[in-house]
């Protein structure tokens, strides 16, 4: 599963993507929050902004979205463009 | 980040409607040049269209603070074409327009430079207005972008503001 970070999240993490070769017990979008969140900060921190949207393959999902291990999963904060 | 690239998705089928119309998306680090973008959307049906409504926006001295330099512009690689694309589609459930021309630059941008263009032909200018301004209020709040002011005194990601959503609720109730 490929997981990415973008703009003030990325920079946060200090990272942009990372890569999991199994599920590590994930089914759903917040299970995979939580692991992240488990490693303490500034994962802890950065994830538990309310504000984060969320999107699964590419579509705007919710926390209870099912995952798979072929997703692409992205995390970043509301968007700014134009 | 990518150093140059160009996508675009030409004579894209946008509508089940009798309608023919036409999209070219582009996120792009180059300048672009208004009057190529123009005379593409005049290309598109010329003995059809009757009106073009564009809108480019550029880089200013302020905005969440003063004394910009810069921008720095972030996007999600397919994504952000995927969410473009959606809302052409929406705009095509709305209004009859034969073509559409998005470009959003990315990477470093200098005060005073372009940074998107959003260009529509249409047999009649209410439908080209309409649209236009409608992809350019939705592409603010849906497509993923982020835009990060650079000062002399620092650099900072702007905050979305609550002014474009509420353009964007302003569709909902029309």
């Amino acid at each position: 599963m490929k997981i990415l970070f973008f703009a003030s999240l990325r920079e946060q993490l200090q990272t942009g993507e990372e890569h999991w070769a199994d599920l590590q017990s994930c089914l759903t979008v917040v299970d995979v929050i939580n692991t992240l969140m488990s490693r303490g900060d500034p994962w802890k921190t950065a994830l538990a902004n309310p504000q984060l949207i969320i999107s699964v393959n590419q579509e705007v999902s919710k926390l209870d979205t099912q995952i798979d291990l072929e997703d692409e999963i992205a995390f970043f904060p509301p968007v700014t463009g134009g | 980040m990518k150093s140059h690239f160009s996508l675009q998705l030409q004579g894209v089928n946008l509508s089940t409607k009798p309608s023919p119309q036409c999209a070219i998306i582009s996120i792009q680090e180059q300048d672009f040049s208004l009057d190529s973008a123009y005379q593409q959307l005049r290309g598109v049906f010329p003995e059809k269209t009757g009106a073009i409504c564009t809108f480019t926006g550029l880089v200013r001295d302020y905005g969440d603070k003063e004394g910009v330099t810069g921008l720095y512009l972030e996007h999600y690689p397919g994504m952000t074409e995927n969410s473009l694309q959606k809302i052409v589609h929406q705009a095509a459930q709305n209004w009859q327009f034969d073509g559409v021309h998005i470009i959003h630059r990315v990477g470093r941008l200098m005060l005073s430079e372009q940074i998107v263009f959003v260009g529509v032909s249409s047999s009649h200018r209410a439908d080209a207005f309409s649209a236009c301004e409608f992809i350019m209020d939705y592409l603010k709040t849906d497509a993923p972008f982020w835009k990060k002011e650079i000062r002399e005194s620092g650099s900072e990601w702007v905050e979305a503001k609550k002014s474009d959503q509420a353009r964007r609720k302003k569709w909902l109730n029309d």
